[in-house]
């Protein structure tokens, strides 16, 4: 049976749901409409001259080699900080809700990464791996270890994985925890009793009641990996070496700000926001099956 | 472009509210009101501490005008911050832009307003010819008429250890003139011991813009773009294919050091890390204040097969002033910047703004202060930059550049050297695509600002 909230005014309805649509219009609809715009015309930095081009901005950019190339840097890099930040958080999880000393403790020292800016936490990093004047990097360079992100593509890309995820891995940790709280201890126990282990009680029983979790944060985190990393990029890395670390919201900045190519970086974010669209639309249809909700 | 909008709506919002504050007023404040001048800038601080300084000299020295200075981030924050301003149609009346900026400010028509206009146009006296001819030539139009004001200039120099040229058995006092004394020297320095005998800053506005201006070859066809926006990139001359291996080759050997793009290998120098480094004349202030060696500055180093043993002047680095319009500017304000542009331009203010800073000075006479001041006595090497800009008449090819979105052409060479350092091309390789990829934009560029 559907519950159903009547109002006597007709207006009240629409006046309360006002503000969030008003919200809704100004910063969403109307900046993606305005990009859209933006990505079929080709301008000047300054607005003076105007020119409406088709799609021409769109074959330059899926004609450009180098956006193919940055493409797969962006699927390896989002794979790679989505199963990194969810794994690490899901065995800390486990780890911090067990019976242990100290519990609470651990929990709240794993909760604070979350609270740093991106760009914070990139410098911090950056003060541990700079093959020169990080304590990591300096260490790796005296151990023999030829360790130079500034000239290695695959150790930059490594680093900016780790960072990212490790930005991450607080947030899922929260939601993990939660998620195992919920699970109910009678469950574990009748399983238990009859004699499962650790492993089999977590793959039978932990991880399918989790699911619920463990598929809003594929979500979430494939989204955190696609936008906001590009804090943790632009102060680690901006990009480098050769473009072994752009990403495509990186790109995406690049061209609009930096090289006042407002067409072609407007091009880019609708593809960008078509591929987002694709993907959520994707996991809500395919993996929520799997799901399995309490 | 959230931030953007955002920006314009309270700029929007400001200047409407500073519009109803002063309709609010009575006649008779309102003629006795000073004009206001907004002018906005990317330097950070303690510079930005130094120019402010100015500018309230300059409000100090007289009634009519008030400057406003505001910092705005950095040189690129800057400039997308003037830009967004003015689609809001509420620009600054002065904004700060660096020289790579150039060729966008000046195809930006409708949107400044000449330096040359405006003193003509006000009645102020401005002779263009008081300025060093490489900085000159790098804001005048093709027809040599100055667009913007020139104010902080820099160039690329070297500076070198004196300490780690001693202990490698190396005159301190002689810095190398040559790539090939300049390689023997990195060898001495590596056999002593040094991890990183040579580094450079900017390195495609040290490696290869001053380069081609050095060696008087072009960097990019129409007069390095002066002549038209259908320029496209020269760099696979042999100047640059040989200079670029030359580095490769020495990066495989340990005797250069890639420390990254822009100026983040800078801290590599003070530290006592490199034993030489080619950047910024204006790395100067913190090597004074970080170095803990003696050390020295010195020209950049030539090819003496390719420069004929007259290597020509440097180009510059740093930024301009550039005035901007708006819809609702009035003559007033017009004749404001201009009395404020006349202050800049005196050689008390930029011999004083040299010597303070580091950076060199724009003006002749400035040099002239400087030199009767005896700053160059007590300084020594502090004149190298501006030796360097003034030793050689220019030439068409040591004028500067103009060339449509030079951040991203530069960003481009960048990352194609660092593929070449990473072993996966060859200097002519990477030489070639960044002339692919750099005429891309080019072509980008002359599309957008055509007609």
């Amino acid at each position: 049976m559907q519950r159903r909230v009547t109002f006597d005014n007709r207006l009240l309805p629409y006046l309360l749901l006002a503000p969030q649509v008003a919200v809704t219009l100004v910063f969403f609809i109307w900046p993606a409409a305005q990009a859209i715009w933006q990505s079929v015309h080709l301008q000047d930095a300054f607005g003076i001259r105007s020119e409406f081009v088709w799609f021409e901005n769109f074959t330059h950019v899926l004609s450009d080699p180098n956006y193919l190339d940055t493409l797969k840097v962006t699927v390896v890099f989002s794979v790679a900080v989505t199963v990194l930040a969810m794994g690490v958080a899901l065995l800390l999880a486990v780890l911090a809700d067990s019976k242990i000393k100290g519990a609470r403790a651990y929990k709240t020292l794993l909760i604070w990464p979350y609270a740093l800016a991106p760009a914070v936490a990139a410098v911090l990093w950056m003060f541990i791996f700079n093959p020169d004047i990080g304590s990591f990097g300096r260490a790796l360079r005296a151990l023999g270890y030829d360790w130079d992100y500034r000239l290695n593509g695959g150790q930059a890309l490594a680093m900016v994985i780790m960072a990212a995820s490790w930005k991450q891995v607080s947030y899922n940790f929260i939601f993990f925890l939660a998620g195992l709280q919920a699970i109910p201890r009678s469950v574990m126990e009748a399983a238990s009793i009859d004699g499962a282990g650790p492993v089999r009680r977590f793959l039978t029983i932990t991880f399918p009641l989790l699911s619920p979790t463990t598929f809003f944060l594929l979500v979430v985190d494939m989204v955190y990996a696609f936008f906001e990393t590009f804090g943790t990029i632009h102060a680690l890395t901006q990009g480098g070496p050769g473009k072994a670390t752009e990403t495509l919201i990186f790109r995406v900045y690049q061209d609009g700000v930096v090289n006042n190519d407002l067409g072609g970086s407007s091009a880019q974010s609708v593809i960008l926001m078509v591929i987002v669209i694709a993907l959520t639309a994707v996991q809500f249809r395919f993996v929520e099956r799997k799901v399995h909700y309490a | 472009m959230l931030t953007r909008r955002k920006l314009a709506l309270l700029t929007g919002a400001a200047a409407t509210s500073a519009l109803l504050f002063a309709a609010t007023l009575p006649g008779t404040a309102l003629a006795q009101q000073k004009t206001v001048v907004d002018f906005w800038h990317g330097l950070p601080q303690p510079l930005g501490g130094q120019l402010e300084q100015i500018v309230k000299d300059f409000n100090d020295s007289q009634q009519a005008v008030q400057v406003n200075a505001s910092y705005k981030g950095s040189y690129p924050e800057t400039m997308q911050a003037a830009i967004a301003a003015f689609r809001a149609g509420n620009a600054p009346h002065i904004v700060q832009m660096f020289e790579v900026g150039t060729a966008t400010m000046m195809a930006a028509g409708p949107a400044v307003k000449p330096v040359y206009q405006l003193m003509q146009e006000t009645g102020a006296s401005f002779d263009a010819d008081a300025y060093i001819p490489a900085v000159k030539g790098y804001y005048s139009s093709k027809d040599g008429k100055m667009m913007a004001l020139p104010f902080n200039s820099s160039t690329a120099i070297m500076f070198y250890n004196k300490d780690a040229f001693q202990k490698a058995g190396l005159d301190p006092n002689k810095a190398p003139t040559t790539w090939p004394e300049l390689i023997d020297a990195a060898k001495k320095l590596k056999a002593s011991g040094s991890s990183c005998p040579f580094t450079t800053s900017w390195p495609t506005w040290v490696q290869l813009e001053q380069l081609g201006a050095i060696h008087n070859t072009p960097f990019a066809s129409q007069a390095n773009g002066y002549g038209g926006l259908n320029a496209e990139l020269k760099i696979d001359a042999p100047v640059y294919v040989k200079h670029v291996q030359t580095l490769i080759d020495m990066q495989k050997d340990g005797l250069f050091k890639y420390g990254g793009r822009d100026n983040k290998p800078d801290a590599l120098f003070p530290s006592g890390e490199c034993a030489m480094i080619q950047g910024s004349s204006s790395l100067r202030s913190r090597i004074i204040k970080e170095a803990t060696f003696a050390w020295g500055a010195a020209p950049l180093p030539y090819w003496p097969e390719f420069a004929n043993n007259d290597p020509k002047n440097g180009i510059i680095g740093g930024a301009a002033f550039w005035v901007m319009t708006s819809p609702k500017r009035t003559p007033a304000e017009y004749k404001a910047v201009s009395q404020f542009f006349t202050y800049l331009a005196k050689p008390e203010v930029d011999a004083k703004w040299h010597m303070d800073t580091g950076y060199v000075p724009v003006t002749l006479k400035g040099i002239e202060i400087a030199k009767a001041q005896g700053y160059y006595e007590k300084n020594p090497g502090a004149d190298v930059p501006a030796a360097q800009l003034t030793r050689t008449p220019t030439t068409e090819n040591s004028m500067g550049l103009r060339l449509g979105n030079l951040p991203e052409i530069r960003n481009i060479i960048q990352e194609e050297l660092e593929k070449a350092f990473q072993g996966q091309q060859d200097a002519k390789q990477a030489l070639d695509a960044s002339i692919k990829r750099g005429n891309t934009v080019l072509r980008n560029f002359e599309r957008a600002n055509k007609g």
